[in-house]
């Protein structure tokens, strides 16, 4: 154990400790670190505005890892039923968003759309909109950036479950007669649901935490959880809201997080079980 | 009859939906080379003629290539820390058997569950409570922390495929402990180690909430500056240093692979 000494003091100092002073820190009532009580979380919950920048960040992290969930299968299955060449060139372009930086990335979606954009310009010469349409500083345009940005999260996992996916189960279906639409819904989606679900955790968090996408791409007028602490701590200097607002949005993503592995696990031993 | 129509159905669907997300993985990436080439002011696509003009002006902005030296500093020193210190305790967490290694390897892990944005506030507000000014140290501190849970991660399953029974024959035919460890366990966790450096390295390059605390007025990392520009303009210089971020991410990639198989381990992960 003595090598994990000195890793277990850095924790302690750099990671534990500023954990139980952010607490400490959330739970004084003014900026001047005046009189302790619960008085940032009555003002956050009772906030109409507050709650639904958290709504909006959950409703965002969920939005993404559903159409990232509906991009992943495709390309699991079609990735299972290749060859070498089609698997390298599909693991090539996972990998590839995957390994560019997120400033990068989030950057080409604003060449990609907007008003001079490739989406718009496409659009226009083949005489299907009439004007360009405001795709740069909108919602959808900020959840289509982020499932690009956040689908080899969710394409890994799936095509890993995909890939240990007994290959005599689907070709016994096959020989009992299902077609394969069939088999896709009874047999394949049950039995690769943890790697789905893995890859939901994975993705939701990361959207709903993407803070420079959603800056960028969803512009100044989208308020959401990490933009709104950062402005609340470096633009207001509220430290004990934004201790606060820090707390509530790690314990909202955290505790979604925990609520769907512990249900998933339930479901799996219920299909082992079946 | 109807059947078959509906597995053409499922065919075409789950046939055009991968077309689409090849596309659509590859597109972004695709774009920004192509668009750091052109000859225009705007990013206006397709470009309307071709140039190197906006790679010599990236060269020329010292506002551009200051905080990319400084950002590959700062990775350095983040990289070579977690992976010291991770390596180390990876290294001993394997071998226990103590129920307090569990919790400290999940203690370890914990920054990647923490929303990284929480994590660079509590830092600030220690360092501000404490009196330390933020510097380009504090940084790396922070950075650190976040890069650990690869190491961890990555070096324990080499560790964990290492056969112990190796270590006990160079230590029994009277090789030293340090001896055994530079010559055998060493060479055989080399490709954990090589790729979670190169992850860690790309964590902490690519880090925003963490260096948006911590980083001072002096110590202006590359991401940062980036975001700042593009926050204001939509600057074409920008493209440029994307095309240098994508080139170079690929070439390291390139050389991890060929000394650490890296897209296996990231595959697995």
């Amino acid at each position: 154990m003595l090598p994990v000494i000195p890793l277990a003091a850095l924790f302690l100092a750099a990671f534990v400790l500023p954990l139980i002073a952010l607490v400490a820190i959330s739970l004084f009532r003014t900026p001047q670190f005046a009189e302790l009580s619960p008085a940032q979380y009555l003002r956050f919950f009772s906030d109409p505005f507050s709650i639904k920048v958290l709504t909006d960040t959950i409703w965002l992290g969920t939005e993404v890892a559903l159409a990232t969930l509906i991009l992943a299968y495709p390309l699991a299955l079609v990735y299972a039923a290749s060859g070498q060449v089609m698997r390298t060139l599909i693991t090539f372009l996972i990998m590839l968003p995957l390994l560019t930086s997120t400033v990068v990335r989030t950057f080409a979606w604003i060449v990609l759309l907007g008003r001079d954009g490739i989406i718009n310009t496409a659009m226009l010469s083949l005489g299907l909109w009439q004007a360009p349409a405001r795709l740069l500083y909108t919602w959808e345009g900020m959840v289509l950036a982020l499932t690009q940005i956040q689908l080899p999260l969710m394409a890994l996992p799936v095509i890993n479950s995909l890939l240990r996916l007994d290959g005599n189960l689907t070709r016994a279906a096959e020989g009992l007669g299902a077609g394969r639409a069939r088999i896709f819904v009874t047999v394949i989606l049950p039995l690769t649901l943890p790697g789905a679900i893995a890859g939901w955790l994975l993705v939701f968090a990361a959207a709903a935490t993407a803070f420079i996408t959603q800056t960028l791409v969803g512009g100044g007028r989208i308020i959401l959880m990490p933009s709104y602490i950062y402005q609340q701590a470096v633009g207001v200097q509220d430290w004990p809201f934004s201790a606060a607002l820090s707390l509530i949005f790690t314990l909202a993503v955290t505790g979604i997080v925990f609520a769907i592995g512990a249900l998933s696990r339930r479901c799996v031993r219920g299909v082992d079980a079946a | 009859m109807q059947r078959s129509l509906i597995d053409r159905a499922y065919s075409t669907i789950i046939g055009a939906i991968t077309a689409f997300g090849m596309l659509l993985l590859l597109a972004p990436t695709l774009v920004v080379l192509i668009i750091s080439f052109t000859g225009g002011i705007t990013l206006k696509f397709p470009p309307p003629s071709w140039s190197l003009r906006w790679y010599v002006e990236l060269l020329q902005s010292q506002e551009i290539v200051a905080p990319a030296l400084t950002s590959l500093k700062v990775a350095a020193a983040a990289t070579i820390l977690s992976a010291v210190l991770g390596g180390a305790a990876a290294l001993g967490l394997a071998r226990s058997r103590l129920k307090i290694a569990r919790v400290l390897d999940a203690l370890f892990m914990s920054p990647m569950v923490l929303p990284a944005m929480a994590f660079g506030l509590s830092l600030l507000l220690v360092f501000n409570l404490l009196g330390i000014r933020l510097s380009a140290a504090t940084l790396v501190l922070g950075h650190t922390i976040i890069s650990v849970p690869f190491v961890i991660r990555m070096v324990g399953a080499s560790v964990q495929q290492l056969n112990p029974v190796l270590i006990t024959c160079s230590l029994s035919l009277g090789a030293s402990r340090w001896y055994t460890f530079r010559r055998i366990t060493l060479p055989l966790i080399r490709r954990g180690i090589v790729a979670s450096c190169f992850v860690a390295f790309l964590t902490s390059f690519d880090n925003v909430p963490v260096s948006l605390f911590l980083a001072d007025a002096r110590t202006e990392v590359l991401p940062i500056k980036l975001w700042a520009i593009l926050e204001g303009s939509l600057d074409v210089r920008v493209a440029a240093v994307s095309g240098v971020i994508v080139l170079l991410t690929l070439a390291g990639l390139v050389c991890a692979e060929i000394f650490g198989g890296v897209s296996r381990q990231i595959g697995s992960r």
